[in-house]
């Protein structure tokens, strides 16, 4: 570096100006193309197939026939709804505690991770093990502490057990989006509430007017993105109760792959299109989202 | 006084939280520690702590775990061949794209983020029926490339925002120098972005790693799923041996895990630093 800052000037001829340009394109070019490949064979061509095999109407007949596509519609949007709603609650709430400049509070943050940090296969059948209506460890303390002899079933009661796979999901992926939070919160300035603790605002106004405003903007694109990765989830649901009991509570994601490993690969692909009412306006929003924070 | 109360506020949201994230956890162990008649008693901590269940896990002797050293291997290679893949493309591309000003390379990364707003069960359906064409189904080469295909948008992103951030002069010295682009590459670039290439590779290693939905569509043999599908196997039985099973996925659950402490602050910082920009 200091050689070149103190060699004399060099005259660029236009000839070696022309040559390094295509030496950059050339280059660039090449150095993008893994990528492209990797892309072009196994994201667009699969979606592009897959829309091309879902130009078939009467797989669509077929679909709304089965009562429980219908079910699992409704379960989709009430999962979605309650899921991605509470825990950006909890996120947000959590966020507030885990900010706190404490060493124990960051050793917490430490433990808090866990969930997300491991594999979903070992924690979700611990959670499947755990809730077992009879000899389950939740049902058995719930009998030694309280003598309850009958406790809920939790796997096997409709309710419950769609309520115990959003518990599951929300367990799984709630220190992400708290870290996330977290950072946000880093990010806005101290002085802001000194300021406003010398002021006289309480707790409750500092949330209302310094960190929620600083706060809006990635709290939503947080959950529009949330919206999707949990559409998409699928082993929450299949791992603790398989779409269970009696195919009553399985979610789009979990219903299509159910048709694709009986061989009905149309009516998997129609009703993943089925789900594209509810990801293109999140994705069209995402986008602008994502495209405006670039630049 | 105010100070005492305030700390007080802190541990009563302490306890709930650290009882909701570890008890899965805990029972996780606990299983794993259990004979099968204390297992199903359902004991907060068995009544004879037993290490046998590792023995059994450890010399496959049950035949649920016939292959569990194998599997276990598969996803070492999985995840292993999925981080060193991802980061040769992910940073030949984000080179490209911020170093390079490659024609069309911001649109392509914009672009490639879409990845990531297609839910996974969702693109997993037709890529299974993709894999099936290219006659890659049930091998580990299907499973490799589909990961490496879901870490690279994140990766290039990350890492192009690593790299816009080196000084521009460092390149322009280099060129005047007479260096070329693969020079400037190898011997500028590189050695300035391995920290957040270290970040990178774990992140795809990680997901790899921890992937369950689309190992177990598109591999099926037992003898080629990493050891997520092959605990998953005993999902089908009725008299599923629990307490080896929570033991094999103790085991399964500890390499992420330890990773992830050890490169716990980078991996903080260079992944929100991705997600947090807006």
């Amino acid at each position: 570096m200091t050689t070149a800052a103190m060699a004399p000037p060099a005259i660029a001829s236009s000839d070696a100006t022309s040559g390094q340009a295509r030496d950059r394109v050339f280059w660039g070019v090449l150095m993008l193309a893994p990528y492209l490949l990797v892309f072009a064979v196994m994201v667009v061509y699969p979606v592009a197939y897959g829309l091309w095999l879902g130009l078939n109407w009467q797989s669509y007949k077929a679909l709304f026939a089965d009562p429980i596509f219908v079910r699992t519609l409704v379960n989709t949007v009430v999962f979605l709804f309650i899921a991605v709603n509470l825990k950006f609650l909890m996120a947000l709430f959590l966020s507030g505690f885990f900010v706190q400049q404490r060493a124990w509070v960051r050793f917490m943050l430490v433990l808090f991770i866990l969930p997300w940090a491991v594999p979903s296969i070992p924690t979700i059948l611990s959670f499947r093990v755990m809730l077992n209506p009879e000899n389950g460890m939740i049902n058995q303390q719930l009998f030694h502490w309280f003598g309850i002899v009958e406790g809920p079933g939790w796997l096997t009661d409709p309710t419950l057990a769609f309520a115990s796979s959003i518990l599951v999901h929300i367990w799984k992926s709630l220190p992400f989006w708290t870290l996330i939070l977290v950072t946000g919160r880093l990010a806005i300035a101290q002085d802001l509430y000194e300021a406003a603790s010398v002021d006289g605002a309480n707790k409750w106004q500092q949330f209302r007017f310094i960190t929620w405003p600083s706060l809006a903007t990635l709290y939503v694109t947080s959950t529009l993105l949330s919206m999707i990765w949990t559409l998409g989830d699928f082993n929450s649901v299949y791992l603790l109760t398989g779409g269970g009991p009696g195919d009553l509570n399985h979610v789009l994601a979990t219903l299509g792959i159910r048709y694709m490993r009986n061989n009905n690969l149309d009516l998997g692909i129609a009703s993943i299109i089925c789900a594209m009412p509810l990801i293109l306006p999140m994705v069209w929003f995402m986008v602008k989202r994502l495209s405006k924070g670039a630049e | 006084m105010k100070k005492v109360l305030d700390e007080g506020k802190l541990i009563l949201i302490a306890i709930p939280v650290l009882i909701w994230t570890l008890l899965p956890i805990y029972h996780l162990f606990v299983l794993s520690i259990s004979t099968q008649e204390s297992m199903l008693a359902g004991k907060l901590w068995p009544e004879k702590p037993t290490l046998q269940n590792f023995q059994i896990v450890f010399n496959q002797q049950h035949y649920y775990l016939t292959n569990f050293w194998l599997q276990l291997f598969n996803s070492f290679l999985i995840a292993i061949a999925t981080g060193l893949l991802t980061l040769f493309i992910a940073t030949c591309a984000a080179f490209a794209i911020s170093r390079l000003k490659a024609p069309g390379g911001r649109s392509i990364m914009n672009f490639a983020l879409a990845t990531y707003l297609i839910p996974a069960a969702f693109l997993a359906i037709p890529m299974y029926k993709a894999m099936g064409t290219f006659g890659l189904l049930n091998t580990r080469v299907a499973l490799i490339l589909a990961m490496v295909a879901l870490a690279s948008p994140y990766a290039i992103w990350v890492l192009k925002q690593a790299s816009d951030k080196l000084p521009k002069e460092l390149d322009e010295a280099a060129i005047m120098d007479g260096a070329n682009s693969l020079q400037l590459f190898r011997l500028v670039y590189l050695p300035l972005m391995k920290p957040s290439m270290v970040v990178i590779g774990i992140y795809a290693l990680l997901l790899a790693w921890n992937e369950y939905l689309y190992a177990f569509l598109l591999l099926s043999s037992e003898r080629a799923v990493p050891l997520a599908v092959g605990l998953g196997l005993f999902l089908s039985a009725d008299d599923a041996p629990w307490n080896l099973l929570m033991t094999a996925g103790l085991i399964y659950a500890i390499p992420p895990a330890v990773i992830y402490y050890g490169f716990r602050k980078n991996m903080v910082t260079g992944l929100t630093a991705g997600a947090v920009k807006s």
